[in-house]
């Protein structure tokens, strides 16, 4: 018995996972900060906010998992689809807390930095996606809004202390952006799914939100004292189901449970 | 313990469950400043939905008695029953008193 789910992928479907995965392998990273934050009170914050997404990532889910038909639940769209079924941007799914082969990661600077990076972009998204068409989705964007504001509000004041901080914190905090930048490009793409969001009214295409995405993170980062790194012509493709080399990892420790004890309830 | 330079300062923290009621204090955490502080304290002391409201104040702000005045200051109370407003009758309409 195969205990792997096959979906079918509108773009309909497509476009909200885009969002639910997003959320969900965020707050997978942010999560691994459990227990080992720099501070207790920061510690908790950080769970928190992976609380939050994976509480709006569980709304999405069983919003799309009611539309393809195949009627999954959320557990089974989190826990039992296959790498090339998950549509998150690549940035999130990025090792941030642990290093990896590729990547230094272990830097509470990369933390900040994506988290703020994320939120300004949740945040503009969820704003639109309030006017969807799509009233249970305009109504889970609604309650995410408040969750996304206080998320940049956090994550911008560290940004601002860090950048602005010592000699140390600020030259963290630049790599941490050459680290993060290339993989930005992502959030404004634009393909037939976009259009497709853009043309029902189901939600904006992700290029409609770049000016205003550039507009609040070049002011933090001026606050900061930090320059925006040149664009590279790199554009990740989480969106379109193909991944860094990181995505299977993750995806094997968030789903081993399920796929040994496919139902398994505690 | 560590050097007490390397530590962020400590805050008292209050929070209002609900408006018409008062701050009570709820416990103290550690933050760089005071935005940071009212911050951590949603983080930490509202997740549960405890609060419509937060103060935080330093630690060090807050003058205290001292404990070993504690027999001067409060025990004298202890025979004085007089000054508590249990002597009269109250109307049957007037409730929590």
């Amino acid at each position: 018995m195969s205990t792997s789910i096959t979906i079918t992928v509108t773009p309909r479907v497509q476009y909200l996972l885009r969002v639910a995965d997003t959320c969900l392998i965020h707050a997978q990273r942010l999560a691994e900060w459990c227990g080992h934050g720099p501070v207790l009170e920061e510690d908790i914050a950080l769970t928190n906010m992976a609380l939050d997404l994976i509480g709006q990532a569980r709304m999405l889910l069983t919003h799309a998992g009611g539309l393809d038909g195949n009627a999954f639940d959320e557990d089974q769209l989190a826990f039992l689809r296959d790498e090339r079924c998950f549509f998150n941007l690549t940035l999130v799914e990025q090792p941030m807390r642990r290093s990896s082969a590729h990547s230094p990661g272990g830097d509470f600077a990369d933390t900040v930095l994506r988290n703020f990076l994320v939120a300004v972009w949740l945040g503009l998204l969820w704003q639109r996606l309030a006017a969807s068409s799509d009233g249970e989705l305009a109504a889970i964007a609604a309650k995410a809004l408040k969750e996304a504001r206080y998320h940049r509000e956090h994550a911008s004041g560290w940004v601002q202390r860090l950048g602005d901080g010592t000699e140390a914190s600020a030259a963290r905090m630049r790599a941490a952006l050459e680290r993060a930048w290339p993989y930005t490009s992502e959030m404004f793409a634009r393909d037939a799914v976009d259009e497709a969001a853009e043309a029902t009214g189901l939600g904006p295409a992700r290029d409609a939100l770049q000016a205003c995405w550039q507009r609040e993170v070049d002011a933090v980062l001026a606050d900061a004292g930090l320059a925006q790194p040149a664009p590279t012509p790199f554009v990740s493709t989480g969106t379109l189901g193909r991944h860094s080399e990181h995505m299977g990892f993750i995806l094997a420790e968030m789903q081993v449970l399920q796929r040994t004890h496919p139902g398994g309830r505690w | 313990m560590s050097d007490a330079k390397d530590e962020w300062p400590l805050w008292e923290v209050f929070v209002r469950p609900k408006a018409g009621l008062d701050h009570k204090h709820c416990g103290s955490l550690h933050a760089a400043d005071a935005a940071m502080a009212v911050q951590l304290a949603r983080e930490v002391y509202t997740r549960r939905q405890e609060g419509t409201s937060v103060w935080v104040v330093r630690s060090s702000d807050i003058v205290a008695s001292d404990p070993g005045d504690k027999a001067m200051l409060f025990d004298p109370m202890e025979d004085k029953v007089y000054r508590h407003p249990s002597f009269y009758e109250l109307p049957e309409s007037v409730n929590h008193m």
